[in-house]
Order: C-alpha cells, then sequence, then structure tokens
C-alpha cells in the first residue's frame, strides 16, 4: 500500500480506541489435559501421542486433576467466581491440527468467570475486567511445505506433528476495554505483563512468550467519539510484550487511516508481524455458531468441591502487585525508584541478590547500573545478561570486604559477564585483588615520592592537595588496585604531614 | 414449515467438508427434516423443571492423577495414516484457514 498511514497522535485526537485480549497459557503439568502423554515441550515428532490425543475410535479422555486445579487457582487468583458446576464443550471444525476434527474446550459454562485484574500503568492503577477463564487442549503444530516461504499460502501440503496437541491450555479472556484513550497500546502490555507475572507466582506455567506457552491475541476497534464502538479485528501471532503493545498501536494506525478515507473495518483475523511491526489479513471470521458447540458427552461435568476450592484460596501465594508493594516498602524505595527496577524487569533479580547477603541498595546499584547498560547496549534482557544475583551478591561481598575497589569491582563483573565464573575465582586468576600488601604499596609511595621531589616537597610545605598527584602515580604503578584512600593516607604519612 | 433448509444443509455440508451434489441436496435436505420433525416430537414434552440432558450417567468430576502413562511409537501412531511424511502425518494443503484456538 502507498497510502500514508496519520501519526499516532492524530489517530487517537479523533478516535476512541477499544480493545480486549485474549490469552492462551499452556499449564506446566506433567502430563496433557485428557490422557497421559507427557507435555515437555520438543521431542521427536509424534513421540508423545496415544489414541487419546490421537482420537482414535474407542478411546475416552479423562480430565486432569491437576489442570482443573491450575485453573481454578488461576480463576481465583484473577478474582473470579468459580462455577459450582461446568461442562466441557466440543468446537467443530476441520482443520488436521487436531485430529479428531474438534477441540475440546468450554463454551458457555466456562470454569472461571467474572473476574478483575488490577494493573499499573505509567505508575496510575487500572482494573481490567476479566470476563472468563476456561479450559481446553492445544492443537498440534502443522507444517505447510512445498510452498516458497514456508507459509500457508503456495503451500502443496502439510505434515502435522501431534505432541502438543492435548496440552492443557486455559485461555483467559478480558472484557473490552474502552477509555484507554493513547494509553491504549501501554494498557494492554501492562496486562498481559501483570497476568505473566501472577501465572508465573502461581508457578501454573513457565509463562514463556517466545516458546508459545503464553500466547496473546488482541481486539482492537476505534469509534469517533459518542458514538457506538466499532467494528473490531483480532490480531493474532503476538509473541512478546512489546509486540502486544506495536500490535495494538499499529492496528489502530491502521483503523484509523481506512475509516478516515471512509472505508468499513471487515471483522476478521490478522496476523502481526514481528519484523515490520504491522498486521495483515487472515481469514474473514466465521461466526461463533458455525463451530457447533455441543456440551462434550466424553466428559461428565465438573462441579469442584466448594471446601476445595477454599483450600486452593487461602493457599495462593502473595500475589505480585502486593509483592511489589511490600518489597519497595522493605527496601525503602520512592515511586519513581520502584518504578525503574520495574522497568528494567530487576525485581526478581534484586530481591534473589538480596537474599543472597546484599544491601538493598547495592543489589540495586548493581542490577539498573553496569548490568543495565550492558543489556541495553547488547540487547538482551537483564536475566539473561550472564551473571547470577547469587555472583552479583559476592562482588559486593568482595567490595565490602576491601578486597575490590569499586573500579576493580566493575572489571571483576565483566569477566563474570563473560562468563568467567565467580567474582572470587576471577579476582584470583586475574589478579584483580586490592594491593593490601603494605610493603609493596610503601615501595610504589617512595617511589613516586623519589620521582616527584617537587611536589613531596609541596606536601611537606602544608599543600596537602598536592598530595593528589602522587596517589595519581601510585595508582598508576598499581595498576589502580590499591585503595586510593589508603595511599593517600601513607604518602601523608611518609611525608609526616597530618591528613 | 421445514426444521431444516436447502441452505442450511448446504453451509452444514460446506463446514464438514461433504462434497455434495445439488440432487443429493434435495435428497438430504428432504430426510434431514424428516429426522429433525421426528425428534422436535421430544420438544413437545420437555418441561421447564426438567434439564436438558447431556450425559446419561449422574456422575461428576472423573479426574485423573497428573502422572505420566505409555504412549504409542510414531511407527504405531502413524500406521493409520493415510499418507505419512518425515514421522508426521501428511494431508494436503489447507488455505483460508487458520488454527482454532
Amino acid at each position: 500500500m502507498t497510502t500514508t498511514l496519520p501519526a499516532y497522535d492524530e489517530v487517537v485526537a479523533r478516535y476512541e480506541p477499544v480493545i480486549g485480549l485474549e490469552t492462551h497459557v499452556e499449564l506446566g503439568t506433567n502430563t496433557k489435559m485428557f490422557c497421559g502423554c507427557p507435555t515437555d515441550f520438543g521431542g521427536a515428532p509424534n513421540t508423545r501421542v496415544c489414541p487419546v490425543c490421537l482420537g482414535l475410535p474407542g478411546s475416552l479422555p479423562v480430565a486432569n486433576r491437576a489442570a482443573v486445579e491450575a485453573t481454578i487457582r488461576i480463576g481465583l487468583a484473577l478474582n473470579c467466581s468459580i462455577a459450582q458446576w461446568c461442562r466441557f464443550a466440543r468446537k467443530n471444525y476441520y482443520y488436521p491440527d487436531m485430529p479428531k476434527n474438534y477441540q475440546i474446550s468450554q463454551y458457555d459454562e466456562p470454569l472461571c468467570v467474572d473476574g478483575y485484574l488490577d494493573v499499573e500503568v505509567n505508575g496510575e492503577p487500572v482494573r481490567i475486567s476479566i470476563e472468563r477463564v476456561h479450559m481446553e487442549e492445544d492443537t498440534g503444530k502443522t507444517l505447510h511445505v512445498g510452498g516458497a516461504t514456508g507459509r500457508i499460502h503456495g503451500a502443496t501440503e502439510s505434515l502435522v506433528d501431534y505432541n502438543r496437541a492435548g496440552i492443557p491450555l486455559v485461555e483467559i479472556v478480558t472484557k473490552p476495554i474502552p477509555g484507554a484513550g493513547a494509553m491504549a497500546p501501554e494498557v494492554a502490555r501492562a496486562y498481559v505483563t501483570e497476568l505473566r507475572d501472577v501465572l508465573r507466582s502461581l508457578g501454573v506455567s513457565d509463562v514463556r512468550m517466545e516458546e508459545g506457552s503464553l500466547r496473546c491475541d488482541v481486539n482492537t476497534s476505534l469509534n469517533l467519539p459518542g458514538e457506538q464502538w466499532g467494528t473490531r479485528t483480532e490480531t493474532k501471532n503476538v509473541n512478546s510484550l512489546r509486540s502486544v503493545e506495536r500490535a495494538v498501536r499499529s492496528e489502530m494506525i491502521r483503523q484509523a487511516s481506512v475509516l478516515a478515507a471512509g472505508g468499513r473495518i471487515t471483522q476478521e483475523t490478522r496476523h502481526f508481524h514481528e519484523d515490520t511491526g504491522d498486521t495483515t489479513s487472515g481469514r474473514s471470521k466465521e461466526t461463533a455458531t458455525d463451530y457447533r458447540y455441543f456440551p462434550e458427552p466424553d466428559l461428565v461435568p465438573i462441579a469442584p468441591d466448594p471446601t476445595w476450592v477454599a483450600e486452593l484460596k487461602a493457599a495462593l501465594p502473595e500475589l505480585p502487585r502486593l509483592h511489589r508493594r511490600r518489597l519497595q516498602q522493605e527496601w525503602g524505595l520512592s515511586d519513581p525508584d520502584m518504578q525503574s527496577i520495574l522497568n528494567a524487569g530487576a525485581v526478581e533479580l534484586i530481591e534473589a541478590t538480596i537474599a543472597a547477603g546484599a544491601t538493598p541498595t547495592a543489589a540495586r546499584k548493581w542490577w539498573l547500573g553496569e548490568l543495565s547498560r550492558r543489556a541495553n547496549e547488547t540487547g538482551v534482557e537483564l536475566a539473561d545478561i550472564g551473571a547470577t544475583p547469587v555472583q552479583v551478591a559476592e562482588l559486593q561481598g568482595l567490595v565490602d570486604a576491601g578486597k575490590l575497589t569499586d573500579k576493580l569491582a566493575r572489571t571483576v563483573l565483566e569477566h563474570v559477564v563473560a562468563g568467567e565464573g565467580s567474582p572470587a575465582k576471577i579476582m584470583a586468576d586475574r589478579k584483580l585483588e586490592v594491593v593490601s600488601d603494605t610493603g609493596a604499596l610503601t615501595a610504589a609511595v617512595d617511589e613516586a615520592i623519589a620521582a616527584n621531589p617537587a611536589i613531596a616537597d609541596k606536601v611537606r610545605g602544608g599543600k596537602v592537595a598536592a598530595a593528589g598527584a602522587l596517589v595519581g602515580a601510585v595508582m598508576k604503578t598499581t595498576r589502580g588496585q590499591a585503595d586510593a584512600k589508603t595511599v593517600r593516607e601513607l604518602i601523608l604519612e611518609r611525608l609526616g604531614v597530618q591528613g | 414449515m421445514a426444521a431444516i433448509s436447502r441452505e442450511e444443509v448446504a453451509h452444514l455440508a460446506r463446514l464438514s467438508r461433504l462434497a455434495v451434489t445439488e440432487e443429493e441436496l434435495d435428497t438430504l435436505a428432504g430426510q434431514l427434516d424428516v429426522i429433525l420433525q421426528a425428534v422436535a416430537q421430544v420438544g413437545e414434552v420437555t418441561a421447564a423443571d426438567i434439564p436438558p440432558t447431556s450425559h446419561s450417567v449422574p456422575l461428576t468430576n472423573v479426574l485423573r492423577d497428573d502422572v505420566v502413562a505409555s504412549c504409542l511409537t510414531p511407527q504405531e501412531a502413524l500406521s493409520g495414516a493415510p499418507d505419512a511424511a518425515e514421522q508426521r502425518f501428511r494431508v494436503p494443503r489447507i488455505l483460508d484457514e487458520d488454527v482454532a484456538s
């Protein structure tokens, strides 16, 4: 297309967005939703399949207790009501990613309904209403071959691996979110981030977007102020937190450009492209009735015992938002300071560093300073930078013990990041320890005095500030491995001057 | 009035990936209509206090422990497949569709 897209500022000045998010999370159970096949990622094709997940005649599914429990816990963490009685449903469709020609899901009787998740966007609280949380099963993986690009268009045949088919999947659907205005992309991202943190704290999934265990579909529509909500599109293939934000923004801009030209938005599925940051049309969305949902006859209803639900609720872990608030108090941080830690994705790293013995100030200094800088420069996530919280705590311990100066510690850290081992080992291997041997230091001091007689005289004459030049000379001969304060004291002592 | 129209039968055939000829549509629409009208008689005796039956047994919460069981070998899994390649099920190309979830 050659049309010029409007600027985002113009879009939000003219239109109001409504967004909605559907998130699928693969549960970290040992086995699939309805059979005992293992669920671990990877594995040779069709090695984790059985008559049930292949939909062979005569096989019968039985629901996984751990998956039902995980779904209830997710519902409780999202402040949902838990259904007293609900059924599975068959979603009928003909596509080879499910061998049965249907997917077992839930339709009008989800296990959890009507909840909310509080998130923060630029320090402001936003409550996202949750419509439903339901159980279903994941699909197989389809490989399209014969086409030039490996994509579905142009393919001549498809090869299917059913290892993933039947892995427990939980779908979490928000109610439509109006009123976010220009902040809609940030709200979408904040919601998925917070949801991911909640799921991680529950331990129900490894929530890795890049591996597909957390997947997000983003619904977007635009309307003029005061008018009805517009026709929405559903953007799929959104595989990172950053993409969630980009997908909403680019779809808002695209829709505004269509509407401004007098066009209409088609209700359809769109695909997000990581490389270009924009969306392209998929197929027109079939209406819900085309799936011909009906109660799954092979699975009996789920009726969670209220006592069980109450026990699960009582045993929920501290949720991330409350946890962060508690940490902020413990660490004595201002809101902006805490925000910068959140933005850097450093909360858990700093927490672990403190647990390993560092003070909050020191832990924050290393992760937000040197390590964040390196992460930004190299474009990797802070958590993947190559230094662990334990190593950072050890490094600070060496500084506190006077074995490393701050400058030497930075050098050691560089080698830690490069994977050379623990700070103590690197310090020893590379002989980076502060020169605390007084004999060696005294020799270096005497040498500096002898080499700079004029300066030494000035200091003797009372110009204590001139000692700085001598300190510099000593630091040079010790390759920076001496503590400047100690050197200075030693120089003054040798010259018979009071500091 | 017919319980199911010819257009609805054509729509269902398309969803079910069945190639149905015009003549077959005429026949099937008529036959399905008779079946549906017969089933609809049940609706005449339903009462408001009787919930629709979805399961024939009065059971709930039949659950399984999360314990790994044995799988088929890929050879066994693929033995009933019409075609296979690279240890995967081989199917004709699919256009203009995407996954359900």
